[in-house]
């Protein structure tokens, strides 16, 4: 037995900020210590507050530290683990507070959050079956082979009201039964891990911090519509997810999990990984299904819909990896307590990747109906630099912003909708006052232009051309007219597009247009970006009575459009500026305007 | 996996070993006073026999835990033991056998060692 554990995350944000060495100074720390047979560390997944990290855990103590270096490592292990005294100085800040040391769920960043996708997440070891054992792992499985009849776990998840965390919001429930009602020889489940939006990894985070809960799901689903092969679509630029999923299936294979007759039941469910090679467009539905196939990643009409003819042209029940991370404790729980969490149309909670212009930029799952500004002022604390909030960017490029007045709304999968933004994959992307709003739409713009597969014209040419438009308005070289031009061909865009990217790309424009119009109409009419970021634009001077003469500007400028002499005011020759902002960093005094 | 009992054995088997993730406030909690004090006097043997000791008889209730000195470095190795609504005990001069009666005696049955605690030392030395 352990007395203590460790727990040190190993998602990817952690990873990239150095926990594998961590990892390894710890055992060898431990070990010199004499200390292996009574300290065990553990690698687990995302914690949730990637800013701070590596992010490690202690236990019995459940002390919390954040940044760890390699150099800290001795002390902890020496301090802490040997003598049993917490090294305060390397506490995450919050907890440690008039010499009490909080417990971790009491800080702001985890109080007002309600972990379930996330359960298991930061808590045991993805690469040991055993642990998600221990946490009633595959019990829920086991409970619908042994106690449930299928028309049972279908009746259930569609009284639960969980709906499709990937964006769309459909009912699981409903997808379920009308997958079971198909009748086919051979059916499938599949599951959508290819998570594309800028700035969102919440199903990333799953699948490295609980990759068993996404086989236990799906096996459930197979038992539900009659399928007996799984097939997980993931990212190839995921590896951590990639191997630790594929780990888990080889255990759960290996103790008769995944396999023919499992628990004894006579049920058999095999999956396997289909590695995405990082199209966006493979997100949607029917072109991830024909990529799995093995052909281009192109999407088709609907209907057909792929619960009667999906992969292989067989009926296939295709849900998201957070859907299926709420499936076995809605089984184990009952779908009442799913609906107790929540608004009334909007059961249980969200994933959101916090990111942006924020202090706590990670991953927080609150129940539906929490309001934006307790997700960024509590649970994300706030806006750094004393900045005020201007927008957040929530369901990426299919997605808009949702402006200051509206903080106080619920979010639900509605209520986003009423007010032109939508759910997503839940990616939350918060922006200040130096944001421009016609710099956001473009850049989504740019990013679905690159992203059309191209098999519809109004997707391939239309995102093309309003692209330019966007272009034309940052240069300041477009007319109020043109912004009348884009207004109708986003509604024809949307109206006539193939797919979902297509019909929903011209989402981040119209929702700028309808709430930041004013900033559209700076760039036009008076050619001034009032967020100071559009480059050409912008106009650098100095303000001649901060100005020493000190020549470092001068001197520092890539292109020599800045002149004067030692100890005068320097002067700017704005059709020589690249507008590079190098000035602006190396003046002292402050000295150089941008505007 | 042949049935869903065998599941639920290996379950409650693992369940022991990770219940000290858990933040379980009716544990018991036995504290080893680990500074140097308490090393040099052998208090190493004492918690690793205690962790033994625990890990023998599933004592999930129990969390095993170390501090620093608490000032009477004379009676080291110590030993505390907290329990909800209880008073502290504290055993001092501890070695790994007087360790293993203590499991037994108090944390098993729940009859403090009374000749080993700091108040029958005390006694010892004033008489």
């Amino acid at each position: 037995m352990y007395r203590s554990h460790v727990l040190v995350c190993g998602g990817t944000g952690c990873t990239s900020s150095g926990s594998e060495r961590i990892v390894r100074a710890l055992e060898n720390n431990i070990k010199s210590m004499g200390l292996e047979e009574e300290v065990k560390v553990i690698k687990t997944g995302c914690f949730g507050l990637c800013a701070l990290g590596p992010i490690m855990i202690v236990y019995p103590e459940g002390s919390f530290y954040s940044r760890v270096q390699v150099d800290d490592i001795p002390e902890i292990v020496e301090e802490h683990l040997l003598k049993g005294r917490i090294v305060k100085r390397l506490l995450y800040t919050e907890t440690v507070q008039e010499n009490t040391v909080k417990s971790l769920d009491q800080t702001d960043f985890y109080k007002k959050q309600l972990r379930v996708a996330l359960k298991n997440c930061g808590v045991i070891d993805p690469e040991n079956i055993n642990e998600y054992i221990a946490y009633e792992g595959y019990q829920a499985l086991g409970k619908v082979l042994t106690e449930m009849t299928p028309e049972e776990v279908v009746k259930t998840i569609k009284d639960s009201g969980l709906r499709g965390r990937g964006g769309g919001g459909f009912s699981t429930g409903m997808k379920w039964s009308f997958g079971a009602a198909s009748k086919a020889d051979q059916k499938y489940v599949a599951c959508n891990a290819d998570e594309g939006d800028p700035g969102a990894f919440m199903d990333r985070s799953i699948l490295e911090g609980d990759p068993h809960v996404i086989i236990e799901a799906m096996a459930i689903a197979g038992y539900a519509i009659g399928a007996t092969k799984g097939f997980v679509y993931i990212r190839a630029e995921y590896p951590i997810a990639v191997q630790r999923l594929q780990h888990a299936i080889d255990q759960a294979r290996e103790v008769g999990l995944l396999g023919e007759n499992i628990m004894g039941t006579g049920f058999n469910f095999d999956m396997e990984l289909r590695l995405g090679a990082g199209a966006f467009v493979c997100g949607e539905e029917t072109a991830l299904m024909t990529s799995i196939e093995g052909k281009r990643g192109e999407p088709r009409p609907r209907p057909p819909f792929p619960t009667t003819s999906g992969i292989f042209d067989k009926p296939t029940v295709l849900n998201n990896v957070e859907t299926y991370a709420n499936v076995p404790q809605i089984i184990l729980k009952g779908a009442e307590w799913f609906r107790s969490i929540g608004t009334e149309r909007s059961a249980g909670t969200k994933v959101f990747a916090l990111g942006g212009k924020i202090h706590n930029t990670g991953l927080v799952e609150v129940p539906m109906g929490t309001t934006l500004r307790e997700i960024v002022e509590e649970i994300g604390g706030g806006i750094p630099d004393g900045k005020k909030f201007k927008a957040a960017q929530t369901g990426g490029p299919s997605g808009g912003c949702i402006p200051a007045e509206y903080m106080d709304i619920k979010i639900d999968y509605d209520s986003l909708l009423e007010i032109g933004s939508m759910m997503g994959s839940g990616g939350l992307i918060v922006m200040d006052e130096t944001n421009c709003m016609v710099d956001i739409a473009k850049f989504y713009l740019e990013f679905t232009v690159d992203e059309s597969c191209g098999k519809c014209t109004p997707c391939r040419i239309g995102t093309k051309r309003l692209y330019e438009l966007l272009d034309k308005v940052s240069k300041g070289k477009a007319t109020m007219e043109d912004l009348d031009k884009m207004e109708d061909l986003c509604y024809y865009i949307k109206e006539n597009s193939l797919c979902g990217l297509g019909q929903s790309a011209p989402n981040p424009v119209l929702s700028t247009l309808k709430y930041f119009r004013e900033e559209y109409i700076a760039h036009i009419q008076e050619k001034r970006c009032p967020a100071g970021v559009c480059k050409d634009l912008l106009r650098f001077t100095v303000d001649a009575s901060k100005c020493r003469g000190c020549t470092l500007c001068a001197r520092s400028c890539p292109v020599n459009a800045i002149s004067g002499k030692v100890k005068e005011p320097h002067v700017i020759d704005n059709d020589k500026c690249v507008k590079c902002g190098t000035c602006i960093e190396k003046c002292r005094f402050g000295a150089i305007i941008r505007k | 996996m042949k049935s869903l009992a065998e599941l639920q054995a290996l379950r409650d088997q693992m369940k022991d070993q990770m219940g000290i993730r858990h933040d379980a406030k009716d544990n018991i909690r036995v504290v080893v006073g680990m500074a140097t004090c308490g090393i040099a006097a052998g208090a190493r043997p004492v918690l690793q026999r205690l962790t033994e000791e625990v890990a023998k008889r599933s004592l999930q209730n129990v969390t095993v835990a170390q501090t620093g000195c608490i000032g009477i470095c004379q009676y080291e190795p110590v030993v505390e033991v907290f329990e909800n609504g209880k008073e502290k005990v504290t055993y001092v001069k501890m070695t790994a056998e007087k360790m293993a009666r203590v499991v037994t005696d108090h944390l098993v049955n729940g009859n403090p060692v009374v000749e080993y605690t700091i108040g029958a030392a005390t006694e010892a030395i004033n008489q």
